[in-house]
């Protein structure tokens, strides 16, 4: 069992100071502290941009890959060692523009790994274009009478994919926000976790101030049952995405990797490479 | 007596053309013939002239054959397209149901009823039964070399429809041997020797190689002319532990097989041009995070969709150079399906003692040319898995520090760990980084890192850089080719010696690094260096004209119509090249 000290591993953040993107860090560190990981256990895997360094800032095995591809290269590295947990994390122009398939492909072929989306509508390391979560309107150096494209909701998207745990949280609530984390972990199946985390220095509509004023606890909701999944999508719809909690989740489906005849209940990285001899005849064979 | 047939069936897309040919294969493989089929097909479910050309002989051979014996048509496209191939004494047996009409040759023409004693039997389907009978007529052949197949391929129907499918081909061979009178097995063949040999395809001996070389997943995206490697290694990687992901898109084939490889499993993945397009900004992730990563090219006619469903060696170029930036590669050619098989388990071993991609370029015709394989050994191949460390041998790192998954070594390749090993913790990032992978934009960290990536594919240890024939200290003519091109260089190389040319031929099987110091003498002793290569541009000559110089001497032979080079192609071409009577 580790402290969630032990996730910390000194590296001075580049955020900007306000950015959402440090509760995040801390969530993940006290979840999995929380979960009963050890650093070694840990493979956190991130996309492109600002968010994109948090494997770097989480002592942990740490895999930095390249824009919107951060769920396959995550997928890749569960597929090969099960006993792994495996974070996926980006940012909203990573996982809902560039990186889209690979989320909705990942929500329907449900690998057990947990996606994490901090999503602050708008490009922030590329200082300040649209992005595909910028309301209609929004103001932006690539949309500068304002963006005519109708924003995607990740929520609505995922359920609609076949999501077996469809999660959003606000990045200053760092409570919920660790206690999420920790579902999804737990959770035998593709969790996504989208994450208010707002960019304090391109996004002035979408602000702390404006999220505590538009975003409604699904707890507060009388009884909001997140097993219901018509529920959960007529929640999404009358609140215009903007819930936090645990909107859905389905413990029945089984996993990817449980689906699959004989897959191997230990790492696959630890198997033989080697084959009998018998074991290779027999497939030639199969030529003559 | 002939030692050699070369038999074409050919007919409209979806009709069993493909089926027709397997069956005929299989049984004469297993009386000891060597086979090489090759099929002319389009990018279409149905409908289409498609055919399947086989050789058969009793000596190995790697290419298909200029000519044509026999030629089976289900329509009179088969005839119209292809009886320029018939020699004269050729025939052409044809379904009467078409009515054909007889081509400007001297092949006669045949008509048997194929589909109509086939519906009388049962059902039209077995058409292609009573075609394989008719041949055994031509051929002298007892028709009970085939009973074994076709109790393998219909035995689970039940005995009924073995019984319907052996009467067709008998059948067949009746009304054949009514037709040619006195003249059965007017081409009869010599015996052969009985041995049992495989056949198979290139992508069956990559995918066999794969797991040999101990690969135990696979993520792809469906691609002709790549998708049969996925599809053998969803059948065989289950029952040893692993399995294969079909992905949403080409970029995720390629991730998640560096996310698996990372993750510390054998992965590949595979795909054709267009595929490799798209993977080349993972590649490059591959290249500079120091992940293993097996790729496939089985290339077809580029750019584009170009020509899917036919033979070109044009991405040559893109897979040495693509990606951008510079990074460590290494890009095999396996000429054989033999070397695919070794090769392709081989990749395997250098991604991981040289921890950067390694793509194994083959091409249409390899990849999916049927044919005869001396049986494959696996004691042969080996596992290396280079610098990989082991759980719990480690020593402990101090407080925040990281492991030095990047350490500047001499060799340049620096200590790997996997996910799950203890006090093997490091950053992985696609951005330029330190010893210990965390981001850095130091000139003299730069410089370092990229010195030290570099490096390790200086030199590296291949076996057979080139496959070498060269009987000749100082030849007229070095032919250079690569992957398919082997057998058609073989068969002109043995004309042009019967010319009184003198021929060494040199087949490249590792093209980068480029084996420099194997190529500079051969080039250097042969009076002409010709390069025989399936693309417009000549891309092998040019890379071999960057590395070893002596750029006048260095001719091209290019074929870029889709088609593979025939023999005589090659022969001519290569006669050409000595019209002013230097020889």
């Amino acid at each position: 069992m580790a402290t969630f000290k032990e996730f910390r591993n000194n590296v001075k953040p580049n955020w900007c100071p306000g950015c959402g993107d440090f509760s995040v860090q801390a969530a993940i560190q006290r979840a999995a502290a929380n979960v009963g990981l050890v650093p070694d256990e840990l493979a956190i895997v991130s996309g492109i941009g600002c968010s994109g360094r948090i494997s770097g800032y989480i002592k942990s095995y740490g895999f930095h890959g390249i824009h919107g591809r951060c769920l396959p290269i995550a997928q890749g590295v569960k597929m090969a060692n099960r006993e792994l947990t495996v974070i996926a994390s980006g940012g909203d122009g990573d996982g809902f523009a560039i990186g889209m398939g690979h989320t909705l492909h990942s929500i329907r072929r449900n690998i057990d790994i947990t996606y994490i989306v901090m999503d602050n509508q708008i490009y922030g390391l590329t200082k300040g274009q649209t992005s595909p979560r910028s309301a209609a309107g929004f103001k932006t150096k690539s949309t500068p009478k304002g963006s005519i494209e109708q924003a995607v909701s990740p929520m609505e998207l995922a359920l609609s994919a076949g999501a077996t745990f469809v999660a959003q949280s606000f990045s200053t609530d760092l409570k919920d926000l660790t206690a999420i984390i920790e579902a999804g972990i737990r959770h035998k199946g593709f969790s996504l976790i989208n994450v208010f985390s707002p960019c304090v220095t391109y996004n002035k509509i979408n602000t702390y101030d404006w999220f505590k004023e538009n975003l409604t606890k699904l707890s507060t909701i009388e009884q909001y049952d997140p097993s219901d999944k018509q529920q959960a999508m007529q929640t999404i719809m009358e609140h215009d995405g903007l819930v936090t909690g645990i909107i859905y989740q389905d413990s029945n489906r089984q996993s990817y990797q449980e689906l699959i005849p004989g897959y191997k209940e230990e790492g696959l990285s630890k198997a033989d490479l080697n084959l009998s001899q018998e074991a290779f005849d027999q497939m030639a064979g199969e030529f003559m | 007596m002939i030692n050699q047939l070369s038999w074409k069936v050919g007919g409209q897309q979806g009709e069993g053309i493909e089926s027709t040919g397997e069956i005929f294969c299989i049984a004469l493989n297993r009386l000891g013939y060597y086979l090489y089929g090759y099929r002319h097909f389009s990018s279409r479910i149905k409908g289409g002239h498609t055919n399947n050309k086989i050789r058969v002989s009793t000596t190995q051979n790697r290419s298909i054959s200029d000519d044509l014996d026999i030629l089976i048509a289900f329509d009179q496209e088969t005839i119209d397209v292809n009886y320029e191939e018939l020699h004269d004494n050729g025939i052409i047996i044809a379904d009467s149901k078409f009515k054909p009409v007889p081509p400007d040759t001297k092949a006669v023409l045949v008509s048997i009823p194929f589909t109509e004693i086939a519906a009388d039997l049962g059902t039209s389907l077995m058409k292609n039964m009573v075609a394989i009978g008719s041949t055994c007529a031509v051929l002298g052949m007892n028709i009970d070399v085939f009973s074994g197949v076709v109790n393998e391929i219909f035995g689970r129907k039940g005995e009924e429809i073995v019984k319907k499918n052996m009467a067709a081909i008998e059948a067949g061979y009746e009304h054949m041997k009514e037709a040619l009178a006195g003249d059965v097995g007017k081409m009869m063949l010599e015996e052969a020797d009985g041995k049992k040999r495989m056949f198979m395809i290139g992508n069956d001996a990559i995918a066999l190689g794969a797991i040999a070389g101990g690969c135990r997943f696979m993520a792809a995206y469906p691609i002709t002319p790549a998708s049969e490697i996925m599809e053998y290694l969803i059948k065989k990687l289950p029952p040893l532990g692993g399995t294969v992901i079909q992905t949403e898109d080409e970029i995720a084939a390629a991730t998640m097989a560096i996310g698996a490889n990372y993750g510390g499993v054998r992965a590949i993945t595979a795909s054709a041009g267009p595929g490799l397009s798209l993977k080349m900004e993972a590649i490059g992730l591959s290249g500079i995070t120091e992940t293993p990563l097996v790729i496939v090219d089985t290339q077809r006619g580029g750019p584009s969709t170009g020509l899917p469903t036919k033979q070109e060696q044009s991405d040559l170029m893109a897979m040495i150079y693509g990606t951008h930036g510079e990074i460590p590669k290494i890009v095999m050619a396996p000429s054989t399906v033999e070397e695919a098989f070794y090769d392709t388990a081989e990749a395997f071993n250098l991604a991981e003692e040289y921890q950067c991609p390694v793509i194994i370029l083959s091409d249409l015709q390899l990849s999916l040319g049927k044919q005869t394989v001396e049986p494959l050994d696996y004691g042969r191949v080996e596992i290396r898995r280079g610098k990989l460390q082991q759980q719990g041998t480690l020593p402990v790192l101090e407080g925040n520090e990281y492991y030095k998954r990047y350490e500047v070594t001499e060799d340049g390749i620096s200590p790997r760990v996997v996910p799950g090993m203890f006090n093997g913790i490091h950053h992985v990032t696609g951005v330029e980084h330190d010893e210990s992978g965390k981001p850095s934009e130091s000139a003299v960290n730069r410089k370092s890192q990229m010195d030290k990536r570099m490096r390790k594919i200086k030199k590296i240890s291949f076996k057979t850089p080139v496959y070498k024939n060269t009987p000749h200290l100082e030849p007229d003519l070095l032919i250079i080719g690569f992957i398919s091109t082997r057998g058609g260089i073989e068969e002109a190389f043995g004309r042009l010696e019967a010319d009184g040319v003198k021929v060494n031929h040199a087949h490249i099987r590792l093209l980068h690094p480029f084996p420099a110091d194997e190529m500079f003498p051969l080039v250097q002793s042969a009076k002409k260096v010709v390069v025989i290569e399936n693309n417009a541009t000549g891309q092998l000559a040019n890379i071999l004209k960057m590395n070893v110089g002596q750029i006048n001497k260095i001719n091209s032979i290019l074929k870029y119509d889709g088609n593979p080079f025939l023999p005589h192609e090659i022969y001519a071409q290569c006669k050409e090249l000595f019209t002013d009577g230097d020889v």
